[in-house]
């Protein structure tokens, strides 16, 4: 790809991509190949799975999960359901959960919930798709678990005095994801319209949906 | 912040991926989209655990093995491929040998990722 | 299991664990059980796996950070294996 215009850097979603996928083949892209090669060579993979692998990757995304939530928003059945067993409530409403063992979290008045995990970068990717940069880096995996207000403030969003903060560290198992509040001003919204207002950054609990002006 | 109040613990056992806790800068909001060849890296992980050649613990030992400086210098993804490599090469998919020729023969290929990895439909 | 549990204060040399050393001697209360796991200590090694009860585990920050914490009664959960775990007498 020619490097004449600043614009062709960036995906549809508006993100760079790695600067490297268009320069000199590097170590780990050879590394890559080889493997990947070699794999389907001894009849371990098929091209045909690794295809179908990277396609039910790019179709996990955090809308699948604001469904979810916005479904909790407006059913309080399901909400129960939920709460109690997150994997089948939201296998239920047809995502692409596997075997993934996933919990609810829920914020309300006095309670705000936000996830980490300080020892890798595990994350509920069936729900939420590939975790963003920041999940995986030092600062949000060192400080969330010590100092939540200011990382929480970092990322605009202040808590009030009264509200306690759950913290989870991913660090077996489970998969967490934030049910936020419903905001106030949303009364008789259909679950599309709400589930418009739940951003992946209000699951993993570090932003609130924001009420409408 | 260091190590919590009256640690029993001698610091010098404390493994550098175990971070919680620990002082660091501001959280860094930049974000990217992954490429083809991170997605088949993150696709033959899946793939290979899920056939049980290996766990997700092996892949996670294997990246704290290779230690922070490989945190600071590689990628997610340029990380994933060595710890994915090494799991297999334990499992016994595949010998050293063949990684080596299979290496040799993908870099004559050309210069770049998409001169060098054959389309085979693979993703 | 009791209600209350301190994590071992245990540093196994250079091994993979999935216990942070932030909670490690810290004592915590179970918030819930999870059922059984195989042992993430023997699978990062290939190994056969016993399977061990898992538990999630409430931490004040007041207990893990002491007088440096931000809020004290906001707090940390975890999961932790049963093996790294210490039932501790309730005196209450």
């Amino acid at each position: 790809m020619p490097h004449d215009h600043p614009h062709e850097h960036l995906s549809p979603s508006g993100h760079p991509y790695r600067p490297d996928q268009d320069g000199p083949l590097t170590a780990a892209q050879a590394l890559e190949i080889a493997v990947r090669e070699l794999l389907i060579e001894k009849g371990v993979l098929t091209a045909r799975e690794i295809a179908d692998a990277i396609a039910r990757m790019d179709a996990r995304s955090p809308a699948a999960g604001a469904r979810v939530v916005a479904r909790a928003w407006t059913d309080p059945a399901f909400k129960a359901r939920l709460l109690a067993d997150a994997s089948a409530a939201a296998r239920e409403m047809g995502c692409d959960i596997d075997a993934l063992r996933l919990i609810a979290v829920e914020n309300d008045e006095t309670t705000h919930n936000v996830v980490v995990c300080t020892l890798c970068s595990c994350y509920p990717r069936n729900l939420l798709g590939l975790p963003p940069d920041w999940y995986k880096q030092r600062a949000y995996r060192s400080r969330v678990v010590a100092e939540p207000r200011k990382v929480l403030a970092e990322f605009g969003l202040e808590l009030p005095a009264h509200v306690r903060i759950r913290v989870h560290d991913s660090t077996a198992d489970m998969r967490y994801f934030v049910l936020p509040a419903r905001p106030a001003g949303t009364e008789g919204w259909d679950e599309e319209r709400l589930a418009a207002l739940v951003t992946r950054d209000c699951m993993i609990g570090v932003a609130v949906p924001q009420a409408p002006k | 912040m260091t190590d919590a109040p009256e640690s029993s613990l001698d610091p010098v056992l404390r493994q550098w991926h175990d971070m919680g806790g620990l002082p660091a800068g501001p959280v860094d909001p930049a974000e990217h989209d992954y490429a083809l060849w991170e997605k088949r890296v993150d696709a033959l992980m899946v793939l290979t655990t899920g056939k049980g050649l290996f766990t997700v613990d092996g892949l996670r030992r294997v990246l704290e093995d290779m230690g922070e400086e490989s945190f600071a210098a590689m990628t997610y993804y340029e990380r994933w491929i060595h710890a994915v490599n090494r799991n297999l090469i334990e499992a016994g998919a595949y010998t050293t040998e063949e990684l080596a020729r299979k290496l040799a023969e993908v870099r004559a290929r050309g210069e770049d990722y998409g001169a060098c990895s054959l389309d085979r439909g693979d993703g | 299991m009791a209600e209350r549990v301190r994590v071992r204060a245990w540093a196994p040399p250079g091994l993979h664990v999935r216990t942070p050393w932030y909670l490690r001697g810290r004592v915590g209360e179970i918030e819930r059980e999870l059922g059984l796991f195989a042992n993430p200590e023997q699978l990062a090694y290939g190994l056969p796996a016993r399977r061990l009860r898992l538990y999630r585990v409430r931490f004040t920050m007041a207990e893990l950070w002491g007088p440096r914490a931000e809020r004290p009664d906001d707090v940390l959960e975890a999961e932790i294996f049963e093996h790294w775990l210490e039932p501790l007498d309730d005196a209450s």
